[in-house]
């Protein structure tokens, strides 16, 4: 086998690696990517039946417990508009009313069913998806006022 | 005074290392002996140097010196020794403390252990290993200093993190940086063959025992991390393709990829190139993790701080490192004379074949980590990327590779017959079919189709293992007693591989098992109930509270049992810190060695008479860690292989033709 025919076997291999590690991160990327909303996005964007995420604070005095005791509601607010919230499975530990929130799942007639609620490690920290929702709510609440002074 | 005598050790440690990354580097560009011997004691005097600081900071973790900030915010005088003493490295600044102490032990390392390293090659690695050290040390004393005080000192700290508070993820750290850091002494080698412009086998066979070291502690490293987020994180998860996993995972790929192409290197004077860009891969990777885990840029327990100047400046080092010694790359590889020859069908072509699916996968990796955070900086919208990704991009890249590993060390060096090979892994074959056979038995054909795929993968890996060392003693086919004698004498090397490639399929075993089909339940109980989770009943006697250290806790006391028969009483616990007003799930878990009985108390219901209990059944979770160990294992045994020691690493000129019996 001469230098040059090993090469372009070499070549050959790695070009078939390279094009189905595409082929394959192509079709993942199409399925699996999951976008996050904040609950004012979800009123103006039809999502659809997709996964997706949606996170906010726990709106204060939301959150209860049904009578099977596994599941919770509760509401995800970004302190313009609220969505409402059912997970059926143990709380993170850190999860509190008034604290920011990242949960995924779908709508289902109207109430996000959450499959996860996703753990945060700190109280102080904010997810910083949240913190840039909870902005835009803020600069949005500022629009409105100005375009209608009398509210 | 003493936190004080740390941060002057710390600055005299920026100065050595100054010197150290310039005069052996000139001395070795001159010729200047006496310019190049101030590598090692340069190296050795850094560590010193850095260990003092190190120890400093230590000192005042324990003696809880309430006047540094660092142990303010970090530590509580009621907090156990053992978590003063790993606090130390359980928040940002003393983390990197950690990292830097890592780094210069290893740089000090290569000066007293490469005796037989040619002079001018040891002054440039060390000198390189400075550089790394240089632009750590900055880091730190410019925006992480663990030694700042504050005035008036606070009668009591914060605490640490209490999810930190744990024996596991007290070793976690130490583990996963002496991969990460060892990974720099490779680096260091490459880049300084790049500037000799001469890589040869005596080359990999020095950088070798380093790769072996790096990776089998980073493999602990990971093991560890995902045994504690499996026991403490209260939802029985072993992985969760988090970014902050992702970033550790990413170096071990590409580490594992050096690990290979190395003997390639050594054995047959080929792919050097390849070989130089995956070490400087490698150490990238591990630079990029530490970016990505230190900049608060991910939410994850590892973001202690988001301070936007940190992540500045370890981008800043990370283009320094990589984009310079990606340039010298370019302009040195090649001049790299290239070696020997070889068919597709041989030993090196299944290395290849190794290093190209290994290096497929960590690009997937690579891919989905950085993605949500490149369409995040371009400002495209926020998304995230889960497990089905990573789950339809990785495993179809891991099974070829899975596959091929088993065949690889029966295939001949230059070319092989692969048909013989595989007759002789007939008895490999035969025991997969009959797992597999057991397997769909035993679960009556429960679980998806993919876990059988998994466990055909597990008993090819592990079987096909054990034939190849089989071969190699000749087993049945001459005496048992001449096998043995074989057996003893095999070189380390070779039993390193085995029980790496063999507890590889343990691993495999265990994460298949416990993804397919683990059981869970999720119940309202009260004091008196009885929930079910696979074969097992367990009943819920009652709840106590427990009186810890710095916390108190609900603790609930479970029985387990199957048919009737007593298997375990367990005591998970919900504990509470007052001082962070932070809770945290301890879950309780009996192992059989074959699966896990998994308890977690979770919260108690409005009117506080149940509490919502997690129940998992984890069929054969404990391999992963079992066969994480083992592999680990196999790079000590491998690493204590005599040739990396006595005489070896002296430069042969006439190599080509002694290296290796060409078939």
């Amino acid at each position: 086998m001469t230098r040059k025919k090993r090469r372009l076997y070499m070549l050959g291999l790695a070009l078939l690696g390279l094009g189905a590690a595409t082929a394959l991160t192509l079709t993942a990327f199409e399925d699996n990517i999951v976008f996050f909303f904040s609950p004012t996005q979800l009123q103006t964007q039809d999502i659809g039946d997709r996964n997706f995420r949606l996170g906010g604070l726990v709106e204060e005095g939301s959150v209860s417990k049904m009578p099977d005791g596994v599941t919770t509601r509760f509401r995800v607010t970004d302190t313009v508009h609220t969505v409402a919230v059912s997970y059926r499975g143990q709380l993170p530990d850190l999860f509190r009313e008034g604290q920011g929130v990242i949960t995924e799942g779908r709508m289902i007639n109207g109430v996000f069913q959450a499959r996860e609620v996703l753990a945060k490690h700190d109280e102080n920290y904010m997810p910083p998806e949240v913190a840039a929702a909870l902005k835009e709510a803020e600069h949005f609440k500022a629009n409105s006022k100005e375009q209608k002074p009398s509210s | 005074m003493i936190p004080e005598l740390g941060h002057y050790a710390l600055v005299l440690a920026l100065f050595v290392a100054l010197v150290q990354s310039g005069v052996p580097l000139v001395g070795a560009a001159t010729g200047n002996a006496a310019w190049m011997g101030i590598a090692r004691p340069a190296a050795i005097a850094q560590m010193l140097l850095v260990l003092v600081a190190y120890g400093a900071l230590t000192w005042a973790h324990v003696v809880s010196d309430f006047s540094v900030s660092n142990v303010v915010a970090n530590s509580h005088s009621m907090k156990p020794m053992l978590y003063k003493v790993s606090g130390v490295w359980g928040n940002h600044e003393g983390s990197m403390m950690l990292w830097i102490v890592m780094l210069t032990v290893f740089g000090a390392a290569v000066g007293i252990f490469g005796r037989n390293l040619p002079p001018s090659l040891k002054a440039r690695v060390i000198s390189v290993q400075g550089m790394i050290g240089v632009g750590f040390l900055l880091f730190i004393l410019i925006t992480s200093n663990p030694f700042l005080r504050v005035v008036p000192a606070p009668l009591d700290g914060n605490d640490l993190n209490p999810l930190l508070q744990d024996p596991g993820l007290a070793f976690h750290p130490p583990f996963l940086y002496a991969g990460y850091v060892g990974f720099s002494v490779a680096f260091s080698f490459a880049v300084a063959a790049l500037i000799e412009g001469r890589v040869d086998p005596a080359w990999a066979r020095w950088v070798r025992p380093w790769t072996l070291a790096a990776w089998s502690t980073l493999t602990a490293g990971i093991a560890l991390g995902s045994w504690w987020a499996y026991y403490e994180l209260g939802w029985g998860g072993w992985w969760y393709w988090d970014p902050v996993e992702n970033a550790s995972f990413m170096p071990w790929l590409a580490g594992t990829a050096l690990l290979h192409s190395a003997i390639v290197v050594e054995k047959r004077d080929a792919l050097k190139t390849w070989t130089i860009l995956l070490a400087i891969i490698t150490f990238s990777l591990s630079l990029m993790g530490t970016f990505l885990v230190r900049s608060g840029i991910l939410t994850s327990v590892h973001a202690f701080a988001v301070d936007p100047a940190r992540g500045v400046f370890i981008l800043v080092l990370l283009a320094i490192a990589t984009g310079g010694s990606l340039l010298l790359y370019s302009v040195r590889a090649p001049s790299l004379k290239t070696g020997g020859l070889f068919a597709p069908v041989s030993r090196e072509g299944s290395l290849v074949l190794n290093n190209l699916l290994l290096s497929t996968a960590t690009a997937t990796v690579f891919i989905g980590t950085l993605y949500p955070l490149f369409l995040d900086v371009l400002d495209l919208g926020k998304v995230s990327v889960g497990p089905p990704f990573f789950n339809a991009t990785f495993i179809p890249v891991a099974i070829p590779m899975v596959i091929a590993m088993v065949v690889g060390p029966f295939l001949a060096w230059k070319r092989a017959d692969l048909l013989g090979a595989l007759t002789r892994l007939w008895t490999a074959g035969v025991a997969t079919v009959a797992c597999v056979a057991i397997a769909a038995y035993v679960t009556n054909g429960g679980g998806p189709l993919l876990a059988l795929v998994g466990i055909a993968l597990a008993a090819w890996a592990f079987f096909g293992s054990i034939a190849e060392f089989a071969e190699r003693i000749r087993l049945f086919r001459i005496p048992v007693k001449d096998s043995w004698n074989r057996a003893v004498n095999l070189p380390r090397s070779a039993w390193g591989m085995t029980i790496a490639h063999a507890c590889m399929g343990i691993a495999i075993a265990g994460m298949t098992g416990t993804s397919a089909w683990q059981s869970e339940t999720i119940k309202a109980m009260k004091p008196g109930d009885t929930a079910t989770v696979g074969a097992y009943s367990v009943h819920f006697d009652r709840v106590g509270t427990v009186q810890g250290p710095n916390y108190s806790a609900e603790q609930g006391v479970f029985t387990v049992t199957r048919g009737g028969n007593h298997i375990a009483t367990l005591t998970p616990q919900r504990r509470s810190y007052p001082v962070t007003r932070m809770t945290t799930t301890e879950a309780a878990i009996h192992t059989t060695w074959l699966s896990d009985v998994y308890v977690a108390l979770g919260d108690p219901t409005q009117n506080g008479t149940a509490w919502t209990v997690r129940l998992y059944h984890h069929p054969l979770v404990p391999w992963i860690w079992i066969g994480s160990l083992g592999m680990m294992l196999g790079g000590l045994v491998s690493l204590s292989d005599r040739r990396f020691r006595v005489g070896a690493p002296e430069r042969r000129r006439a190599a080509k033709g002694t290296l290796q019996p060409a078939e």
